[in-house]
């Protein structure tokens, strides 16, 4: 049986870790390559490394981290942040990344998406896509969450996943950083409109939130960042208690 | 030597960094003559099956002859539906043909997870063992590997281990010293590093 995935998310800037609250204030959580490693050993599915910074001068950083990482971990690594054209694709899956998840540069270039898997295989596109409840919809914003678009969440994930995408990496902006639990209605939305994989992202508080997403809200895989990277809960915990829910996970 | 092939459909990076980690010595040949010298020959791959068609003739000649000659062969992913004859994602395109059987798109079963069924067939899923091979030698019933693909060979007497999602395929094949497997060893944890470990025992 295919099994939830478990996914860690590691916010970077400046070659550190940090976490946002609400994508705002960040305070730093360690050395990217030692998180990947203690990850890797409490048995995570899959490590995401998500530059919150991106700028052209610090890819070069971004470079480093990446190898720093892939070094560390024989999994699945996805890189996302700033990844604007195919020269920024080609860079992050040369120094080590498996996917590359895009956000802004989608909405913006959607032809982007069907040429990163022409060349690399829908299986290394990831589409960002962060929703925020509005009148009864979910809108999407990007820009790290800062500039409102009229697109509205259901209805993109369905174009991107017909342009090419293979998975979608969906954040709640309304739970982002507030461990009230995943967007579960969210979820559930984008994840009955489409026929790839839904990853849920943004609120995860407790171990119950993430058997509401793996149940009521319909995900896949479920990514999380500071409930792991302050040793509040260990993924070896997580996964004991999700299976003791009859949600399958590898362990 | 490893002979890692290179046709161009996908990334190399993981494979060629999971390979260095065990200590394997490994180059992407130049051309296929290439091939007389190497003592195993890795055919990764993600992507199109018709991408696999750019190693034909030359390639896929050498790549046979270096399998007559007994030289132990893996393929990953697309390599291992490649040693098959063919797959309905590319009718024209023509396999290694080292095994009986043709891949096909995986399609859903009753067991969907909330009568949802996604393809490609994403994420850790576990391995029944089907008999003994010297591929999984030391991986164990229900170990989990991590798959991406949407197309999968047919359970037939070269499976040494079959995955069940919508139905039953092939996740794992061995005849002689050829043999494949379809989730990624080298995204797989320490289960995949151990598969690739007995492939460079195989090879050396």
């Amino acid at each position: 049986m295919l099994s939830k995935r478990i996914i860690a998310c590691l916010d970077v800037r400046d070659g550190q870790v940090v976490k946002g609250i609400n994508f705002e204030g960040l305070r730093s959580a360690g050395d990217p390559g030692a998180l990947a490693r203690r990850y890797n050993r409490e048995g995570i599915d899959e490590v995401v490394i998500l530059d919150v910074t991106a700028t052209i001068e610090k890819r070069k950083a971004l470079a480093r981290t990446i190898n720093a990482v892939a070094q560390e971990i024989f999994l699945p690594l996805c890189v996302g942040g700033g990844i604007k054209d195919e020269a920024h694709a080609d860079a992050a899956i040369e120094a080590g990344a498996d996917k590359v998840s895009l956000n802004t540069a989608a909405i913006a270039r959607p032809e982007l998406l069907t040429a990163l898997a022409r060349r690399y295989g829908s299986q290394a596109v990831i589409v960002a896509i962060d929703a925020k409840r509005e009148s009864g919809a979910f809108r999407i914003y990007v820009r790290s969450g800062q500039q409102a678009t009229e697109r509205d969440a259901v209805e993109w994930a369905r174009e991107a996943a017909d342009r090419g995408a293979g998975e979608i990496l969906l954040t709640s902006i309304d739970r982002d950083g507030t461990k009230s639990g995943f967007d579960c209605e969210l979820t559930a939305a984008v994840s009955e409109a489409v026929s790839i994989p839904v990853i849920a992202s943004g609120g995860a508080g407790t171990f119950d939130h993430f058997v509401d997403v793996f149940t009521a809200g319909k995900a896949h895989a479920a990514l999380a960042a500071s409930i792991f990277h302050y040793a509040e809960h260990a993924v070896a915990d997580l996964k004991r208690h999700l299976a003791s829910h009859g949600v399958p996970v590898r362990r | 030597m490893i002979a890692l092939i290179d046709y161009g459909a996908g990334n190399l990076t993981s494979v060629r960094k999971a390979l260095t980690h065990l200590g394997a010595e490994f180059r992407v040949p130049d051309g296929p003559a290439d091939l007389d010298r190497m003592t195993g020959v890795i055919v990764p791959g993600v992507g199109n099956f018709e991408a696999t068609a750019v190693l034909a003739p030359e390639w896929r000649g050498a790549i046979a002859g270096a399998v007559g000659r007994g030289t132990p062969l893996l393929g990953i992913c697309l390599g291992l539906q490649w040693l098959f004859e063919g797959s309905e994602e590319a009718p024209g395109a023509e396999g290694l043909g080292a095994m009986p059987g043709t891949c096909a798109l995986i399609r859903g079963g009753p067991d969907d997870d909330f009568g949802i069924f996604k393809v490609p067939h994403v994420g850790w899923n576990s391995l029944h063992v089907t008999r003994d091979s010297w591929l999984l030698d030391g991986v164990g019933e229900g170990d989990q590997v991590y798959f991406t693909h949407s197309y999968a060979a047919p359970v037939t007497a070269d499976c040494v281990a079959s995955t069940r999602y919508g139905i039953d395929f092939a996740s794992a094949v061995q005849r002689g010293h050829v043999a494949g497997v379809q989730f990624h060893p080298e995204k797989s944890g320490d289960v995949g590093l151990r598969i690739l470990r007995n492939f460079l025992e195989r090879a050396a």
